[in-house]
Parts: structure tokens; C-alpha cells; sequence
């Protein structure tokens, strides 16, 4: 029993090769689902083998990583991915979004403005969109290669027939170029409108549905609707309460067992940069008793 | 007050050390050694080598011991290895005619050239726990017979010669053997790949679904034409050299399951086959993996796709239990931001049902007065 080393960044260069030629595929053809031949990973499925394969294939001993899940860099399953890369590749890591090249994300689109020459890397559990109106690949194929999406249209206006407004709150339907459906990945649909013309390149991985897709840099992304039913972000009716930060992604805590709950930033980077530039929100620790 | 989460990385550290101790147990007890597992769990041992798709006793005994006995996550270790290793090339198809038999019954034959041959089976125990396993008593050598030479015919040869059953069929010329760990499935598969997913298949599934047509969802009576179990050469080709290279045995279970087939215009009424062959001992899923084979061929027949095991989408996209267990397991995973986009909703929706239900008491208050 003798195991070997492994190569930088985990995957044989052969492998790399071919994760980029998807991934060159992908950019050329924007959203897209290129197959690839995805590997197992160390890490189980639906934990982000389709990101990391991306991450492992573009990443250079220069590059430097950040990884987030749910918004925050210390979630258990980011401080994992992230390790995983120190221990592999050896690379420079950082929580704050303007000092990385590699943004390695599952289920957000950090606040700060992403700039050009930084990557955004998608973990993607579902990559078609269609899938839940048509569980065959071989027909879901078949409706991308016909531009046939009058399926994904009647599910939203059935959604405003029952509801009075298009139900679906994350993983909200993108049409990219005029030309693709593309499932944005599982991320708040108010994350959607940060994909149009972001000046970074996007990329989806999936790794046990073996798809890679992206975004190329300054691409329209458009969220479906009607006219009549325009699309809409989350709104808060309140900031953060630890930094005042209006505008962004709010996560839900709960206090106690009475319904006590507050609003803070999903994004921690951004969070704990505004309170470090002085902002303050009505439960931030200095506007409180001191804790014990 | 509250603290934001932090302190992930220590969790987990802590976590792995928690796992390790737990993995250990009771240090008075003698930890299991890598070779007990090879000898003494052999079985399980066979199902991590088979759909961990790795041919390699002293790894999947490691990857049982690591993962504390949880066969899927030995699985998953097995495989999370083998696709690091490089590929050399592929060898020849292997010869079961050719196998040193161990075991081997035909279900259709009383007797058949080669005989019936019982080997290690569960078959016919009675299944009473056995005290004297718990006693560690001493175990008598079993009886041997003399190695017969030559080979031991396949009953799909022996039909083959009236014509009564079909051939082991041909792919075009062209065509070159698939592999699915090195190229993503492209729905519909050749009969190749789908055997190759079969073959890595989790047995649990397979089982149900094999079972599931013998129930009546995509019947096709099978008999079990034969099983035989027993070691086989791997023969590889190397280009500078006039023969091909012997690179050692390996030990398989191959089932041909023989079915009904009613015929066609072009072909006469004959039986069709559903095959499985499996790494190690494991009749179970050698004779389920045939089974889902058949079925998955109702499509070259011409039969009415009508039942879970005969839909290929369906069968090999579900078959795979790493993919399974991972899937289903990260749900576990924090989704809290899209269980705030959902919770969102619901409030907005349930002030305006609350909303109405308001204006409609008062409607109607209005109207009494």
C-alpha cells in the first residue's frame, strides 16, 4: 500500500486540461451546460465538487482564495473547502473580497462589487434550470437546443395565478446573452441582479450532475418576468443590526424562544468591514450592555 | 447578546479528533488490523471493491476500518483514491469461460458439462447465530478436489448451439468501449456504459429494482441460466510486444440471467439475457445487476417502457450510491439564505391572506348592520 503524493491543487493535469476546455467552451458559448467528465473529489457530493474541480483547474500558486458559503467565509463547509486549498495548493487565502482572485461561493454573490480579473466560482447542486418541469436530459436538451422555454414561462405564471406573484425566491431563472436559460445556482434571487454585466467572469460547477457553464465578463443576464409582473429583489424592512448596512442580504437570527430575532449581514466580510470603517447597527456591541 | 458564528475551524478540528477516538473505540480492546478485514470480512470487503470500482483488498479493507464499518463510505474513499491514479490503459475483455471455478449453478439445468459446483454459499445454512463463532472455536479445513483443467462451458454456450438463445451480440466496428469515469453519460446509453454503471451500481438499489420487475413492474421471467464464481486472468495488450501480458487474477461473480423473448418479424422466438458480472463474491447484486440489465433493454426489443427498472434516465442516474448519499447528506448543509428568501415570502404572503380575511369580516359586519 504505498500512496502516492498528490499533484498541485489535487487533480492530474490531464484532468485540469479537461476541466478547461469545458470551462473555455462554457465561456465561449455563455450559459450553456457543457458536460464534462467530473471526478470523484474528497469531499462528498453536493458539497461543492463541481466548484472545487473548477477551482483546483484554474488556480495558480499566485492566486489568492476566497471561499464562502451562505455569505460567511467561517461557515464549517468554507473553512473546509478553504483548507483544503491551503493543505493541496499552498495558496494564499483571505476573507475579504477585494484582496481575492478566486471566489469560490455557494448560495451568494458577495456585496462588495466584484471587479474585472477576479472569478467567481459557483457551486452548482441542479445546473437546468428545466429540471424540475422536466426531470429527462434527454428532453431538456432538446428545449436549450430549440430555445423551446415556453415551459419555464407558464410555471411563472401559474406561480401569479395561485400567489399573486412568481413564487420562487432563490435559484430565480436567468436568461443570459438573449440566448440561454440558465439556473443562477441556488443563490437569493436578490443576488441576480449583480451577475448582469459584472466586470468578473462566473463560473458553475457541477460536480455529480457533471456540468460546467459561465458567465463571461460584461454579459447581460436577465431574470425572467412579464411586463405586467416585473422582476423583483428582496427588500429588508430593516439594516443590520450589527453594522446599519441598508441594501443587502439579511440573515435571520434567532434571540430566544419568545420570537425574539434580529437581522444581520449574510455577507460577514462586508459586515465586519463596515463595522471596522465605524458604522453601527441598533445591537452592535458597543450599542449594548457589555456582554458577560 | 448575539455573537456571529465563528470558530468553524476548531469545530472541526475537534470534530475529526472526536471521529478518530470514536473510530478507535475502547483502547483495551486490540485494534482490528488491516489483514482481519481482508480475511475475516471478505464479503464486505468484495462490495467496496466492487463499487468502489477498484480491484484492491488491502485499500478497501483500510477504507472499512476508516470509515468505522459504513460500507458507502468506504465506498467513497475507495473511489475518491482510484480517480487520482493515473490510467496505464485497458486490458482485454476478460474470459469467464476460462475462469477457475469456486461456484457455480445453473438454475436451468440439472445437470449440465462441469456439474454443479455449491462452493462457500449461504444457500443452505440455517440461519441460527452460532455461539461458537462468539467462542473463537477452531475451524475445520474444508474438502478440496483436483484442479480440472480446461474450460468450464457457459451455459449461454451451450443454448447458443440450437439457435435458442441469443449471442452475446456485437457493437459496430467503429465502436470504441466507453468509460464513463473518464466521459460524462450522454443519455441514451450504449449497452456498455450501462453496464459499466450497473456494475459500480449500489446494491441495495439494484436489489429493489431487480425485484421490482420480478414483481410485475417490467416482467420478464427470468431463470437464473448460471452463476459462477471464481478467479480470471487480466490479460493487457503492450504495443512492442506479440502477446498480450499477463497482469495477474482477479476474482468476479458473472450471472447470466436467461428471459422470455416472444420474437420478432426479423428474429425467431428465442431467450434474451440480462447479464451481470461483479468484482468478488456477490451473487446478490451479480443476479440484480442482470436483472436491471434485461430490463434496461426493453428498448432494443421493442418493448413498452412502463416500469422505474426499465427507464435508463431513471435507473443509471439513481444507481450511484456515492452520488446518492452526497446529495441527499448535504442537505444538512447551511441553507439558511435560501430559508430566509422562502421565509420572506411566506410572511408577505400569509399579511395579505391576513389582510383579506380582515376586509372580508368587516364587508360582511357592514353588510349585517
Amino acid at each position: 500500500m504505498n500512496i502516492a503524493d498528490y499533484n498541485f491543487a489535487y487533480l492530474d493535469e490531464q484532468t485540469k486540461r479537461m476541466i478547461r476546455r469545458a470551462i473555455l467552451k462554457g465561456i465561449a458559448i455563455p450559459g450553456y451546460q457543457v458536460p464534462f467528465a467530473s471526478r470523484e473529489m474528497p469531499m462528498p457530493y453536493g458539497w461543492g465538487t463541481g466548484g472545487v474541480q473548477i477551482t483546483a483547474s484554474i488556480i495558480g500558486p499566485d492566486d489568492v482564495l476566497k471561499v464562502i458559503d451562505q455569505g460567511a467565509d467561517d461557515t464549517t463547509n468554507a473553512v473546509s473547502i478553504r483548507a483544503f486549498f491551503k493543505k493541496v495548493a499552498d495558496v494564499a487565502v483571505t476573507t475579504e473580497t477585494a484582496k481575492a482572485t478566486i471566489i469560490q461561493t455557494r448560495h451568494r454573490i458577495p456585496e462588495y462589487p466584484l471587479r474585472a480579473g477576479q472569478t467567481l466560482v459557483y457551486q452548482v447542486p441542479i445546473p437546468e434550470p428545466l429540471r424540475f418541469l422536466e426531470p429527462r436530459e434527454t428532453e431538456t436538451r432538446k428545449m436549450h437546443a430549440l430555445e423551446e422555454y415556453g415551459l419555464m414561462h407558464v410555471k411563472l405564471y401559474e406561480d401569479i395565478a395561485k400567489h399573486g406573484r412568481i413564487a420562487t425566491t432563490y435559484a430565480y431563472p436567468v436568461k443570459v446573452e438573449g440566448r440561454y436559460v440558465m439556473d443562477p445556482s441556488p443563490t437569493p434571487k436578490f443576488d441576480n441582479p449583480k451577475m448582469h454585466m459584472s466586470p468578473a467572469l462566473q463560473l458553475f460547477g457541477a460536480g455529480r450532475e457533471k456540468r460546467i457553464y459561465a458567465v463571461p465578463p460584461f454579459t447581460e443576464v436577465v431574470s425572467l418576468d412579464f411586463e405586467d409582473h416585473p422582476f423583483e429583489i428582496q427588500t429588508f424592512d430593516q439594516p443590520c443590526a450589527l453594522c446599519g448596512a441598508e441594501n443587502v442580504y439579511l440573515d435571520e437570527v434567532i434571540l430566544d424562544d419568545k420570537g425574539g430575532h434580529m437581522f444581520v449581514c449574510s455577507d460577514t466580510d462586508h459586515c465586519e468591514k463596515r463595522q471596522a470603517e465605524g458604522h453601527r447597527g441598533h445591537l452592535a456591541p458597543e450599542a449594548m450592555e457589555p456582554a458577560e | 447578546m448575539y455573537v456571529a458564528v465563528k470558530g468553524g475551524d476548531a469545530a472541526i478540528s475537534n470534530a475529526h479528533k472526536l471521529l478518530a477516538d470514536r473510530r478507535r473505540g475502547d483502547r483495551s480492546v486490540p485494534a482490528l488490523r488491516i489483514d482481519q478485514i481482508v480475511e475475516q470480512l471478505a464479503l464486505g470487503v468484495d462490495r467496496v471493491m466492487a463499487e468502489g470500482s477498484l480491484y484492491d483488498r488491502e485499500l478497501a479493507a483500510l477504507a472499512i476500518a476508516q470509515s468505522r464499518g459504513d460500507l458507502i463510505e468506504a465506498v467513497f474513499l475507495v473511489r475518491a483514491y482510484r480517480t487520482t491514479l493515473p490510467r496505464f490503459g485497458y486490458t482485454n475483455a476478460i474470459d469467464t469461460g476460462a475462469m477457475l471455478v469456486e461456484r457455480r449453478v445453473s438454475a436451468t439445468y440439472k445437470d449440465l458439462p462441469g456439474g454443479q459446483l455449491l462452493g462457500p454459499t449461504f444457500d443452505y445454512t440455517h440461519r441460527l447465530l452460532d455461539p461458537e463463532i462468539a467462542a473463537g472455536s477452531p475451524v475445520d479445513e474444508p474438502e478440496q478436489r483436483d484442479v480440472e483443467e480446461g474450460r468450464m462451458p457457459r451455459v449461454s454456450e451451450i443454448l447458443a448451439h440450437e439457435g435458442l438463445i441469443e449471442g452475446d451480440g456485437d457493437m459496430p466496428l467503429d465502436h470504441v468501449t466507453g468509460d464513463l469515469t473518464r466521459e460524462p453519460l450522454d443519455f441514451p446509453i450504449e449497452r456498455d456504459l450501462r453496464l459499466q454503471a450497473l456494475a459500480r451500481g449500489d446494491e441495495g438499489f439494484l436489489l429493489a429494482l431487480g425485484y421490482s420487475t420480478q414483481r410485475g413492474y417490467g416482467r420478464n421471467h427470468p431463470f437464473v441460466g448460471e452463476i459462477r464464481i471464481g478467479e480470471v486472468e487480466l490479460e493487457l495488450d503492450v504495443p512492442e510486444l506479440p502477446f498480450a501480458v499477463p497482469l495477474g487474477r482477479i476474482r468476479v461473480t458473472e450471472c447470466q440471467m436467461v428471459t422470455q423473448f416472444k420474437g420478432s418479424a426479423k428474429v425467431p422466438p428465442q431467450f434474451t439475457r440480462g447479464y451481470g458480472l461483479v468484482f468478488g463474491q456477490s451473487e446478490r447484486k451479480a443476479m440484480s445487476m442482470s436483472l436491471c440489465d434485461r430490463a434496461l433493454r426493453a428498448r432494443e426489443f421493442g418493448e413498452d417502457v412502463v416500469a422505474p427498472a426499465q427507464d435508463e434516465e431513471f435507473v443509471i442516474s439513481h444507481s450511484d450510491n456515492v452520488q446518492a448519499t452526497g446529495f441527499v447528506e448535504h442537505l444538512k448543509l447551511p441553507h439558511y439564505v435560501d430559508f430566509q428568501a422562502e421565509l420572506d415570502l411566506i410572511r408577505r404572503m400569509r399579511a395579505e391572506h391576513d389582510a383579506r380575511r380582515t376586509d372580508h369580516v368587516e364587508q360582511q359586519r357592514e353588510a349585517a348592520e
